[in-house]
């Protein structure tokens, strides 16, 4: 035990763990700081408020072999074009609703959260809406009562949690926008609901729409 | 110190008898997370169960709170146990050490009680200074957030201070270091955004930083404290340990924070980032293991406490496979999007957070308990020791149980759910109604209760374990040579 083989030595590995821990550590902050940047609302991937003055579709890009959030036309929410700073004030008003009534602890949100409850992050687009015309209200109405509102077989009802009509409507501003966020192709293989205009009789259901080269977010 | 086999506080230090509450409220919670699992879990079942009076969400809430509060528990009283050990001398200001335990403890009765009792609230910033911030994990409401910096810099003081005028050991540097990081990073989960992708960016700093890098650090601390206690190992080699794994742990988890940058808004640089990080973080895990079992099987497994070392090895092997094993499995982008949000997500969950931390603070109960029944024997042949073999045997099954069946119900889901269905309304509901999936939800319930049977053994074991034994404990060279 005379003398010390250099990587076995204690100092050998407290310096290492100090310059290891340290690189990692800037090369974090360095990714942070980009990383922020691209996820601060008003930027390709996470759309300013106001995007809920648009309609939002998924749809799969070629290019980079997923779905992608879609802005498409104007499509106000009930309704009623609102500048960014109301659109703001509106989603920060569903999000705090979302974190004042717990959803996380029973859905999931962009795939985080609770799994008692399906994901949110497209529930906009969900096909369960039955309609587009329908859909606004009839999410309205689900937040506000949804324990008279059954959807599966299984009894898993959500609870009321006495969502006031403005909560709601905020609510569905907050997860209207959440659906224009640009999550990389999460959920796959998502069926979002029709909003074409007028039916289309005889569309082909199974080819893939055009690529999107439009409004697609710019990102490569 | 007075007769063997008597509880008393009179055989402990200024910092064990402190140590030993927070200890008690950590067995206490332990309870409550058991029991409000089973009631989340039961719901799964039979989803008319407590429907509108303690719905799915509160009880998962006070589930997994009471987890976080009763392993920061744990972990504190453990570090105040080793502190006066470690450093030669006794805690440094150590009123206020206990002035801050109770304030502490009754924050947590507070929150506890506004969780069962208020629930929710209207949508207004005001709900989540008071009620609950909605955010899981971290859902305690503002001001008591603020109340556990301050009680966290309280015992940082304590700690600091302590081996500042002590020894400032090894271990003490990488505790002491730690700990700054592991309060620093909870700040980052203190604030409101509208933003959801900004929001869960922040929050995974708070919670991949902590278990994934600075708990684990922690509890690689208290390991080589441990390992010193109950097998003698020699310091040198414990502390060098110490820093490899320090090394490899922050290497892979700094960055391994990547994996969770895949699908909430976040640049998909993070898909090679996060992938390959993430997957070196088993590497340090394994270390561990060879580390343990290494060190017990030179010792030839004779311990000057048998339980508290049966508990080292458990925790060794149930890091590296809850963590590990089952973290990598769904670790690469090209899995996680189907396992993203899955059961699959929360098996991993159960195996890691037992595995790697409630096993540690677990095995620190009973190094607690044998000096504080004055040093009693807690090797072979121990009276009674059916218990503590029991108790361990049956958490393990229970969790074991429960971990798979959440894992057979994850794989259902995310081919179903999410490769097939696409993740819709009716695409969940027709994974949730398949009979894979119900048959591991039923599973994973009668796991539960086998836990909790073993819950409920370890607490007995905990309160009887050497009482009416007479002779004093091994001293390594002894527990050595036998
Ligand atoms: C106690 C658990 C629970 C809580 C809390 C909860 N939900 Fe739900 N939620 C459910 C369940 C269960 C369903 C499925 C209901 C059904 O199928 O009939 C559901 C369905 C939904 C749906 C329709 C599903 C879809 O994919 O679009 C939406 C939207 C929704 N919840 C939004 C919310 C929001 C917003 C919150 C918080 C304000 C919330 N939920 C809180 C349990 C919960
Ligand atoms: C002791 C250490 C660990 C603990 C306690 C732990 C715990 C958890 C928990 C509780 C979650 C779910 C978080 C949520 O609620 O959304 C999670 C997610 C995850 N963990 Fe770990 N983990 C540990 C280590 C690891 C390691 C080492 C890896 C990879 C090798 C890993 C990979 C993951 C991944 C990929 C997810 C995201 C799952 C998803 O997409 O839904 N974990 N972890
Ligand atoms: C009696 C035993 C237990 C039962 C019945 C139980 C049940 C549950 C249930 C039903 C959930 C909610 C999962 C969901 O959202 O769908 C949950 C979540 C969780 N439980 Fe347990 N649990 C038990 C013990 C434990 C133990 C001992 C630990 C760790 C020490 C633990 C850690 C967790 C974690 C980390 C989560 C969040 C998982 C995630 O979000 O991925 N549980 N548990
Ligand atoms: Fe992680």
């Amino acid at each position: 035990m005379a003398q010390e083989i250099w990587w076995a030595s204690p100092s050998f590995w407290r310096k290492s763990a100090i310059w290891v821990t340290g690189l990692s550590f800037v090369i974090l902050i360095f990714l942070t700081f980009d990383t922020v940047k691209q996820i601060t609302a008003g930027s390709p991937r996470v759309p300013a408020y106001s995007v809920i003055n648009k309609r939002i579709d998924y749809v799969f890009n070629t290019e980079r072999n997923f779905q992608v959030p879609v802005i498409g036309q104007d499509e106000p929410l009930f309704g009623k074009m609102l500048t960014e700073e109301e659109a703001e004030a509106l989603v920060s008003h569903g999000k705090l609703t979302t974190q004042a009534k717990n959803c996380m602890n029973c859905h999931t949100l962009l795939g985080n959260g609770s799994y008692y409850a399906p994901d949110l992050t497209k529930s906009w687009l969900d096909p369960s809406w039955g309609s587009k015309e329908a859909r606004e209200q009839g999410m309205v109405d689900f937040l506000m009562n949804p324990q008279d509102r059954l959807h599966n077989a299984l009894g898993r009802k959500m609870p009321n949690l006495g969502i006031t009509e403005d909560e709601a409507k905020a609510t569905v501003a907050f997860l209207k926008w959440m659906s224009s966020i640009d999550t990389n192709g999460f959920p796959a293989n998502f069926k979002p609901i029709d909003q074409a205009d007028a039916p289309v009789a005889a569309a082909p259901a199974t080819a893939e729409p055009a690529p999107e080269v439009s409004a697609a977010p710019a990102q490569q | 110190m007075s007769a063997l086999g008597i509880l008393t506080n009179a055989n402990l230090n200024g910092g064990q008898k402190l140590a030993v509450k927070y200890f008690t409220v950590a067995i206490a919670l332990f309870g409550a997370q058991v029991l409000f699992g089973l009631l989340a879990g039961i719901q799964y079942l039979n989803p008319d169960f407590l429907f509108g009076i303690l719905d799915f969400s509160v009880n998962r809430m006070l589930h997994i709170n009471a987890m976080v509060v009763w392993l920061l528990f744990g972990f504190i009283g453990s570090v105040y146990w080793l502190l006066e050990d470690e450093s030669g001398v006794p805690v440094a200001g150590l009123a206020l050490g206990n002035l801050i335990f109770w304030i502490f403890t009754l924050a947590v009765v507070v929150v506890v009680l506004v969780y069962l009792l208020v629930q929710v609230g209207p949508g207004e910033l005001k709900s989540i200074w008071l009620i609950n911030e909605g955010r899981e994990y971290i859902e305690a409401p503002r001001w008591a957030d603020i109340g556990i910096v301050v009680c966290v810099l309280a015992f940082f003081y304590n700690v600091a201070a302590t081996f500042m005028k002590g020894k400032f050991t090894g271990i003490a540097g990488v505790l002491v270091l730690d700990l700054i990081a592991l309060a620093g990073l909870y700040l980052a989960g203190m604030y409101y955004t509208p933003n959801i992708s900004m929001d869960q960016h922040w929050w995974w700093w708070v919670i991949h930083l902590w278990v994934e890098a600075t708990w684990e650090v922690l509890v690689g601390c208290l390991m080589a404290y441990g390992l010193i206690k109950t097998m003698g190992v020699r310091r040198k080699i414990v502390e060098t340990w110490l820093y490899i794994e320090v090394a490899l742990m922050f290497g892979s988890g700094i960055l391994g924070l990547g994996h969770h940058y895949f699908w909430i808004g976040t640049p998909e640089y993070w898909f090679t980032i996060g992938g390959f990080f993430s997957a070196l973080e088993p590497i340090p895990l394994v270390a561990m293991v060879v580390h343990a079992v290494f060190d017990a099987g030179h010792h030839k497994l004779k311990s000057t406490n048998n339980p508290a070392l049966a508990w080292i090895i458990a925790q060794a092997f149930g890091n590296f496979f809850g963590a590990g094993v089952w973290g990598f499995m769904h670790t690469l982008p090209q899995i996680n999007l189907y396992t993203h949000g899955t059961q699959w997500t929360a098996s991993h969950g159960h195996l890691a957070f037992f595995g790697a931390y409630a096993t540690m603070v677990i095995a620190f109960l009973y190094i607690a308990l044998q000096k504080w029944r004055g040093g009693v024997y807690m090797s072979s042949n121990l009276a009674g020791a059916w218990k503590w073999k029991w108790a361990i045997f049956l958490l393990h099954l229970g969790m074991i149980a429960m971990v798979m069946g959440l894992l057979i119900a994850g794989y259902e889901q995310s081919q179903i759910e999410r490769a097939i269905e696409g993740s819709t309304w009716m695409g969940y509901f027709t994974a949730q109604a398949h009979p894979w999936f119900v048959q591991g939800m039923f599973w994973r319930q009668i796991g539960g209760w086998v836990f909790a049977a073993g819950f409920v053994l370890l607490a007995w074991d905990l309160m009887t374990i050497g009482k009416r034994e007479t002779r004093p404990a091994l001293v390594h060279s002894e527990a050595e040579g036998t």
